[in-house]
């Protein structure tokens, strides 16, 4: 486990062949949406349905890349992820209910007694500014927790479980309706992004290309860093914080700078989520929610940049499926391929396909 | 036919009257055939002029056991069957039909009941009704309240008389009498005298000086006293939810704390546990329905014993393959903990079930005129320390507590010496287990019992385990018992949610001070 | 020859796998579909799986007597297991892939408003059955719960009262979301309309799955000490046995200070030991306790489903307020439709106004002409230490829903008819 996986294999098979699927990936992934624009009545026309239900797939996948960079590289486990993610959909849910409340205050503001807006709310009627808060917010939320957490050699267990502490406590604040996020509802009943009908085929079909170019721009970074000597220090991080201090290093920046970075990426991923399926509320920081995400990266394989990916659009996609076909005995099924694949696929997915590879 | 039937109908039911023992009017047919604003003023009378006749019927009114038949004739119900209320031995004319009362008339109820057993023999029973008319005493009952005082014997019950006699001199038009009725007021910790003395501040209430600055005086002792109740309330709430904590947390100081098992899973040991209280109850219900109340008492090595097997169960098939890598145990005990909640929520329904306190631990012991001290909180209490001892010499004083610490400080070393590893693994499993099953039996007595059971206590019990230090048992005794309290302390001053997230911001804040926990191993290992 | 049926083969596996895939792509004409869209796993399964096998239930009575225009009703049932984005992704998958003429579903605000965007786009149906705080009148929507004036109004009304005790103090405790808050805060401007000054209010709000009450009761009995007082609870579900169990142990009595809640029901009760609770009361539409023959025959037949299901504990089934609203909205829809003649949604919904029903409460219910949600009776209900309720007061008839409540300011402007929120 030395350099990823995904990098191991990209040797074995040749650059051409990986270049080649995840071409055709991306060739399908810009399609898709390009179909949804199709007339209803067309036999090729993707659904609505199909398209929210990828997109929000994909930003699931970004998580789990954002996640996969602190866990699988620096052997940070954040079970906290969702808060970021929740914080970068919440600024972007300003800026929508900004815009569906027009000069006036956000519906839920008006029956609940507020006269005027808390000053955090200040700007949020600007698509930059709201821009602006989905980096910034989770980014130095994740900083600031970072800098202590790290500065006092917080690590494995220990930090996890202060993750958790964060986002349950985020989930508790957000859900206060004095709080000012609307309490559990949260936002919803969007109407216009930009000026744009958000229920557009035209709109739905550039959300979900913003998704596509985040995640694909995520993942380039992600493999640019994991190639680069930033990278290799993360993993002797990983394996052996002691002896890489004893080298000379100082691990803290490191730790810092890929944690922040992990944090913002959650945010965008957030933002693109929110207009998509059209709701944020508390529950996205919900402590089971930052686990599932855990879920996804140990299932698609840590350290390995594209198994996560994998991991959330198989959980996901198993998740939508089960739901439907089996309402009430689903849970026994994603339960059960959580242990399987932790006792019989150390590696995830993606480890089980270079065994395949390999033979 | 019909007609002469229906002629003959009015001397029929007046022959029927003169034939039945109960039909004169007394009390009890006078309430049956009254409406509701009829019955009140009936207690109310009935409260100012007790008759000792009257007693078995207004308690059967309490026990709403007053019934009538078609012909409007009062039953009271009897163990075995209906008895006319107004003596004698008719029977009901058709299946009586309970008499309805609502909260006004229970309340009345009550107070007719208390003034009539001040005239009960018993000095207890007397005090019991003399205190209870503290709170409820009419008007009306002055008088009697008068005449009880002046002719009552037992110094107890004459004291907490006056008292509520006093309750109603305070409008007495004579200011001596007020004078007298503040300054026994004084002597109270009652939150009901303190808000009676503050309407006395007012002098367009009270016009007498002196008995507004004596209601002053009064007044501030009794917020004295209120004031120390509600410190020693905010006390026990305080260590009460810290040994509920306790009780979550500490199967967890082991299977985490010493395995470093991360078992996402251990709510649901708690929810087990629970649910093996729920099935003792229902067992006991369907074949020892006499033994009921000590259900609980048998439900605890069932738990323990259930819950205990289903994690070694659990260890053997699943995390004994994942030692070494704490991280994914985090994973597959996750799914472990999905499967055992939807198992048990299609086994017994995604609802509650029922558990309900037997009668030594519902109610509780009033402390102060403020403070009631619940019985399943004090038991509670008792048992998350007999817990802590018993845990603590298990590990401290048994062969197993040995081999169990010495696996955890150096499991290869341990091997070396002859400690079976994988015994001593599943054992501690279990042990860690079987205690959350405990917890669940507690919790079963306070809270819900529910599929979802495990889930609201599970990031509760991973703090207080950090919080107090990983493998330290006293850690987690301390650090629960610090929660509880610190939450409760904050509480009332901030409310229930910003005091939660204030916690959690404080155990970040302190973990980053000690990011070992309160009692961390002293250790010169470093990787 | 040898082509063919391997041909066939590869066709037949190639159409199962899609259908796998896609499980409701194929559909039989004959069959009209409704989806269900309740939560069957996480923390709103206690109360949502109730409802969906009162759903199953009516739908398998309404085929008995030969479905609807002649088709059998075909129940779609999807689990958004308490997650309220999910919520959303199953109705327009409900709406999309499945085409279901109508939805049954939802409890909670928040996967109503999640949803209502959905049925909004699409211009679907969807029947909420579970009393709510209002504000809200979408034409795509049928609301068979009360509105705060069907429920709260009236139970505070009943407390005022002397046979309610008269109460001059009230303590409005609620879980922190937005029924108890926007209750609540018609409450309070009610209460003001009544003399009652803000001094007499108290208002608190607990997270959700609150379970240590001992503060909270200690505070009751503080404030209960200023005068006679009413706690009116708008905890939510789960949070109540704790709250209760701690009231029976602190010695506070339904005598003294009774307590009313909105959100607790037979279902609820069927966790709780109710013998603390007898004299405790709840404002509903309806109780299992109602005694007329259209109740008598509701209630066996749901027991009769539950034994033959063979669901959890059917030997205690209880009915309570929103299955009843359950069952009146699918039968209405039903009505509707053969009214309509067609499952349309445009046609359904004006055959909706003014439908009626004889329901289980005891009246001939009445959906509203213009305002989508039924008129209802308001009953106020005793516990008693079976687990169920006897009613102690009730109003006169049905009275008509105002989703928009003249005691929140600016509702004045709103039109009494469902316009889209957008």
């Amino acid at each position: 486990m030395n350099q990823p996986i995904s990098l191991t294999l990209a040797q074995k098979a040749g650059p051409k062949l990986t270049l080649g699927i995840g071409a055709v990936v991306l060739a399908i992934l810009i399609i898709l949406p390009l179909l949804h624009l199709l007339p209803a009545d067309n036999s090729l026309q993707v659904s609505a349905y199909t398209l929210t239900l990828v997109g929000k797939i994909l930003c699931y996948a970004i998580v789990a890349l954002a996640l996969d960079l602190v866990w699988g590289y620096a052997g940070l486990l954040s079970l906290g992820h969702g808060l970021f993610f929740a914080l970068g959909g919440y600024a972007m849910g300003m800026y929508l209910m900004r815009e569906s409340a027009g000069d006036g205050l956000p519906a839920f503001m008006v029956f609940l007694s507020w006269t005027e807006l808390p000053w955090y709310w200040t700007g949020t009627q600007h698509f930059l500014w709201a821009l602006c808060l989905v980096v910034l917010a989770p980014g130095l939320l994740a900083l600031v927790f970072g800098f202590f957490a790290f500065r006092s050699r917080i690590k494995g267990v220990y930090f996890s479980i202060m993750t958790q502490a964060l986002t349950f406590a985020g989930m508790l604040l957000f859900f206060r309706n004095e709080t000012g996020f609307g309490g559990n509802n949260g936002f919803t009943n969007f109407r216009t992004i930009l000026g744009f009908d958000i229920t557009a085929q035209g709109t739905r079909t550039a959300l979900f290309l913003a998704i596509v170019a985040l995640l694909t721009c995520s993942l380039l970074l992600g493999w640019r860093l994991a190639k680069s000597k930033f990278g290799r220090v993360l993993t002797a991080l990983r394996d052996a914080e002691n002896r890489l201090m004893f080298c000379g290093y100082d691990p803290r920046g490191y730790k810092l700078f890929i944690w922040v970075l992990s944090a913002v990426l959650c945010g965008l991923a957030g933002a693109l989520y929110v207009p998509l399926v059209g709701i944020i509320n508390p529950s996205e920081m919900s402590p089971t929610n930052s686990i599932e995400a855990a879920v996804w990266v140990a299932l698609g394989g840590r350290g390995s940049l594209i198994g996560p990916i994998l991991g959330a659009g198989i959980v996901n996609g198993m998740k939508s499926w089960f739901t439907v076909a089996f309402p009430e005995y689903w849970l026994f099924a994603l339960g059960a391929l959580f242990i399987v694949v932790t006792l019989y696929l150390p590696k995830g997915v993606i480890g089980l396909l270079r065994k395949k590879g390999e033979q | 036919m019909p007609t002469a039937l229906l002629r003959l109908f009015p001397i029929f039911t007046l022959l029927l009257s003169l034939l039945a023992p109960h039909a004169q009017a007394g009390d009890a047919a006078d309430f049956v055939a009254a409406n509701p604003a009829k019955q009140a003023t009936l207690l109310e009378t009935w409260s100012a002029h007790p008759d000792a006749a009257r007693l078995p019927l207004i308690e059967a009114l309490q026990k709403g056991r007053l019934a009538s038949d078609s012909n409007k004739a009062p039953f009271i119900q009897t163990d075995t069957g209906w008895q006319a209320a107004e003596g004698g031995d008719a029977q009901p004319a058709s299946e009586p039909k309970k008499l309805p009362l609502n909260n006004r008339l229970r309340g009345l109820v009550g107070t007719a009941q208390a003034s009539h057993q001040l005239l009960a023999k018993e000095p207890a029973v007397r005090l019991a009704a003399a205190q209870q008319l503290q709170k409820s005493a009419k008007p009306a009952q002055l008088q009697l309240l008068n005449a009880r005082v002046a002719s009552e014997d037992d110094d107890a019950v004459r004291d907490a008389l006056s008292l509520a006699l006093a309750n109603l001199q305070l409008i007495d038009p004579d200011p001596a009498i007020r004078l007298a009725a503040v300054r026994l007021l004084g002597e109270t910790g009652d939150p009901l005298a303190r808000t009676r003395l503050e309407t006395l501040l007012d002098p367009a209430v009270e016009t007498d000086a002196g008995v507004r600055t004596a209601a002053e005086t009064s007044l501030a002792q009794v917020k004295r006293r209120l004031l120390m109740g509600e410190l020693l309330g905010q006390a026990f709430s305080g260590l009460s939810l810290g040994s509920i904590l306790l009780l979550a947390a500490l199967g967890l100081a082991i299977t985490f704390g010493l395995l470093g098992v991360i078992n996402m899973a251990h709510g649901e040991m708690l929810m087990l546990g629970a649910y093996s209280t729920y099935m003792v109850q229902i067992l006991f219900q369907r074949f020892a329905p006499d033994a009921l109340a000590l259900y609980p008492l048998v439900a605890l090595p069932v738990a323990f014993f259930v819950t205990a097997a289903i994690g070694m169960a659990l260890e053997r098939t699943v995390i004994r393959h994942l030692y070494g890598r704490p991280l994914e145990t985090l994973l597959a005990t996750w799914g472990i903990s999905l499967i055992l909640i939807q198992l048990v929520r299609v086994l017994f329904g995604a609802q509650n079930v029922e558990v309900a306190n037997p009668a030594w631990l519902s109610g509780g012991v009033q402390v102060l005129p403020n403070l009631v001290l619940p019985y399943s909180r004090m038991v509670i209490i008792g048992f998350a320390l007999f817990v802590v001892v018993l845990t603590w010499l298990l590990l401290n004083k048994t062969r197993l507590g040995l081999n169990v610490r010495a696996v955890t400080q150096n499991r290869n070393m341990a091997a070396c010496c002859g400690v079976p590893t994988g015994r001593v693994d599943m054992l501690a499993f279990g042990l860690g287990s079987g205690i959350a099953g405990l917890g669940g039996v507690a919790l079963s007595q306070i809270g819900n019992v529910g599929p979802d059971l495990g889930q609201s206590y599970i990031i509760d019990s991973f703090l207080v385990v950090v919080l107090g230090g990983v493998g330290q048992l006293a850690g987690s005794v301390m650090a629960a018992f610090g929660l509880g309290i610190a939450n409760k302390i904050l509480e009332p001053q901030i409310g229930a949610v910003l005091g939660k997230i204030l916690i959690l911001a404080l155990i970040i804040l302190f973990i980053q001070k000690r990011p070992q926990g309160l009692f961390a191993l002293k250790g010169r290992v470093i990787d | 020859m040898k082509r063919r049926p391997f041909l066939k083969a590869t066709l037949a596996a190639s159409t199962l796998l899609l259908s796998g895939l896609f499980p409701y792509t194929l559909q039989a004409a004959e069959t009209i579909k409704v989806g269900i869209l309740h939560s069957l796993s996480g923390t709103m399964a206690i109360s949502e799986t109730s409802l969906k096998d009162m759903a199953l239930m009516t739908i398998d009575e309404i085929n008995a007597k030969g479905g609807v225009l002649g088709k059998k009703l075909e129940p779609v049932v999807v689990d958004p297991a308490s997650n309220w984005p999910l919520f959303a992704e199953k109705a327009r998958q409900l709406l999309t892939q499945d085409k279901v003429a109508v939805t049954f579903g939802c409890w909670t605000s928040v996967s109503r408003k999640s949803v209502l965007p959905v049925y909004e786009e699409l211009n679907g149906l969807l029947f909420y059955p579970v009393q709510y705080e209002g504000e809200e009148m979408s034409p795509n929507v049928f609301y068979t719960g009360a509105a705060p004036n069907q429920q709260a109004i009236p139970a505070v009304e009943y407390l005022m009262s002397e046979d309610g005790g008269a109460a001059k103090r009230f303590f409005l405790l609620g879980t922190d979301y937005v029924y108890p808050r926007t209750t609540n805060k018609i409450l309070r401007s009610f209460l003001h309309s009544k003399g009652v000054a803000d001094k007499d209010i108290e208002e608190v709000y607990t997270p959700f799955g609150h379970s240590d009450y001992q503060t909270i009761v200690a505070n009751i009995k503080k404030f209960a000490a200023g005068g006679k007082t009413a706690v009116i609870s708008t905890v939510n579900g789960d949070s109540n046995v704790p709250f209760y169990k701690e009231l029976g142990n602190q010695g506070i009595e339904a005598t003294e200070t009774p307590v009313v809640a909105f959100s607790v029901g037979e279902e609820e009760l069927r966790g709780i030991d109710t013998k603390p609770l007898v004299g405790q009361l709840a404002a509903w539409n309806y109780f299992q306790s109602v005694d007329n023959p259209t109740n008598k025959k509701f209630v066996d037949s749901w027991k009769a489903y539950a034994k033959a299901k063979n669901l959890p504990n059917y030997q205690t089934a209880v009915t309570n307020d929103p299955m009843e609203a359950t069952y009146v909205g699918i039968n209405m829809w039903a009505q509707a439709v053969n009214k309509a003649g067609t499952t349309d949604v445009d046609k359904v919904r004006e055959a909706m106004a003014g439908q009626e029903f004889v329901s289980p409460d005891g009246y001939t219910m009445v959906m509203d002409k213009t305002n989508h949600h039924l008129h209802k009776p308001v009953m106020i209900g005793e516990v008693q230490d079976n687990g169920q309720f006897n009613v102690v007061w009730q109003t006169e008839g049905p009275v008509r829903a105002q989703p928009w409540s003249p005691y929140i300011p600016g509702n004045d402007k709103k039109p009494d008819y469902a316009v889209k929120s957008n």
